[in-house]
């Protein structure tokens, strides 16, 4: 479960790296915030995704 | 917390055994999500930030480049997948012990002194386009493109701190490496990917119907900017197929693919070419055009910045290490056949020095593409004597592994190959006008004919000596 979780907040953060810069494309907000939100999603992912990732490259070894 | 003596720290250090010296045993290969992960983390990499922007400077046209980059990048992995795959995991031995048996010990000190020393240069360049993220912070003198020496002592202090980061995590190994890199890879080519669709209104791309116009009109128009060469479709096609030719059809890359359970994990390195070489490489266009536009820098860190601001920057120091960090262990690796006493995280820490010093100069940045395409030549002929020797010399009744199977500590069919193919290579720049990024091909047609006719020679002579 908390591995799960783990995976959806690292989702989350590559989500918030991505989906704002299509937003800025379509008008929706401005590039500022893209850039405010494009590093807390940076934040997110790296403080994420190791907790899970170092499981999943044990396993594929 | 205990305090760790350096003793139990050295022999922690030395305990790390990479196999460097015989094939790899079977509990210790991988499965492909490492070869994902190292290939993608490798070629989504700083440079994408320069090499993108050069295309859009030697005037390629949109459709050439989209056509180029789909048919160069298939080449380079169909020469990784049936090239360099099969003989590493056949082997399971890396580049330097397999040309250690052909070529015999003298050759390969030669060889690998070259060869470390172009990968130290790689991995120069490649802290240096870390080095130009960290400068904007911190308002550090960043070189610009006619610069050739160090700008000062920021930019001095910069590459150092970055050069000691990334040559620790090199003395950490192959594990350590892949483990950073498949971390790394997916975030940073969204980076690529966010930075690029940012800017587009600032092109003047308002819908998607509008790109197209835009790509044309603004991005890569066709027109090359002055002192530069227009790059035609096949500029494009061939640069991609050999921008990692001492990787694929060199070799160097059994390094890594000794490690793997099937040759066909040598498609992996798709990942790394289209999502590398292809949306980075395209999105960096973007991102250079609209600094062209703008009339402002165009340094990798600067253009990142402006297309994502801080998470720009982050991920140029990020993809300068991941590229850098494969690198480093590959010179280390290429090291310790000369100083076969020393362990492996010494002959790191010293590639790891040599690689910070060379960083300080953005000459190796600046002129990253004559520079990559000269050290795939210099390294090339070495993986086509290899390829002869694995599956030609068999099928003419010809011994392979000849030096090691005779005791030679030098074998003059595999060192005259090499020299020869350069010099051949030489003459078609110099007097047929053949651009550097074209000499692989013939180059490695050329190496592949002469080592087997030496190996012919060579060994016919060998069985008279022992008949008389």
């Amino acid at each position: 479960m908390k591995r799960v979780i783990l995976q959806l907040l690292s989702l989350a953060g590559l989500l918030l790296t991505v989906v704002p810069s299509a937003m800025v494309l379509a008008g929706s907000i401005q590039w500022q915030t893209h850039a405010i939100l494009m590093l807390i999603g940076t934040a997110l992912w790296f403080a994420t995704a190791p907790l899970w990732m170092r499981g999943q490259t044990a396993s594929d070894a | 917390m205990g305090k760790l003596s350096s003793g139990t720290v050295v022999a922690r250090l030395d305990a790390i055994n990479e196999f460097d010296r015989e094939p790899v045993a079977s509990n210790r290969l991988q499965g492909p999500g490492n070869f994902i992960g190292i290939y993608s983390g490798e070629h989504v990499a700083g440079t994408e930030f320069v090499i993108g922007p050069l295309f859009v400077a030697h005037g390629v046209t949109a459709g050439d480049l989209l056509g180029g980059l789909l048919v160069g990048n298939l080449l380079a992995v169909l020469s990784w997948a049936f090239i360099c795959a099969p003989i590493a995991v056949r082997t399971r031995l890396n580049l330097y012990w397999k040309l250690r048996k052909i070529a015999g010990p003298y050759l390969l000190l030669i060889y690998n002194l070259v060869n470390a020393l172009m990968f130290c240069f790689l991995a120069g360049a490649m802290i240096s386009v870390a080095a130009t993220a960290v400068g904007i912070p911190f308002d550090i003198n960043m070189p610009g493109l006619s610069d050739l020496y160090p700008t000062g002592a920021g930019w001095v202090a910069t590459v150092l701190v970055i050069g000691c980061a990334v040559t620790l995590l090199a003395i950490l190994g192959f594990e350590k490496i892949a483990r950073f890199s498949k971390l790394a890879a997916p975030w940073l080519l969204l980076v690529f990917v966010a930075s690029a669709l940012a800017v587009l209104p600032q092109l003047g791309v308002g819908s998607w119907s509008e790109l197209k116009e835009v790509a044309d009109t603004k991005i890569w128009t066709g027109a090359p900017m002055e002192g530069r060469v227009k790059f035609t479709f096949w500029h494009v096609t061939f640069f991609a197929w050999f921008a990692n030719m001492a990787m694929h059809i060199g070799m160097a890359d059994m390094t890594l693919l000794r490690y793997a359970r099937k040759w066909q994990y040598g498609f992996a390195s798709a990942f790394g070419m289209y999502l590398g070489h292809f949306i980075a490489w395209i999105a960096s266009g973007i991102l250079v055009a609209l600094a062209f536009q703008e009339n402002a820098e165009v340094a990798p860190g600067p253009i990142a910045y402006m297309g994502a601001g801080v998470a720009g920057l982050i991920a140029v120091v990020l993809a300068g290490w991941t590229t850098a960090n494969p690198t480093i262990y590959r010179a280390g690796l290429a090291v310790q056949t000369i100083t076969p006493n020393w362990k492996r995280w010494k002959v790191t820490l010293v590639v790891g020095l040599v690689t910070s010093v060379a960083a300080l100069f953005p000459a190796l940045m600046m002129r990253l593409l004559d520079f990559v395409a000269l050290y795939g030549l210099l390294l090339m002929p070495m993986g086509a004597i290899i390829f002869a020797d694995f599956w030609i010399c068999p099928k003419l009744g010809l011994h392979q592994d000849f030096a090691e199977r005779t005791g030679r500590l030098f074998s003059w069919p595999a060192g005259l190959t090499w020299l020869l193919t350069l010099g051949l290579c030489l003459v078609l720049n110099r007097w047929f006008d053949i651009e550097i990024f074209f000499l692989g091909l013939p180059g490695w047609f050329i190496a592949t004919a002469l080592y087997l006719g030496f190996a012919i020679l060579q060994q016919r002579r060998a069985s008279t000596e022992l008949a008389v």
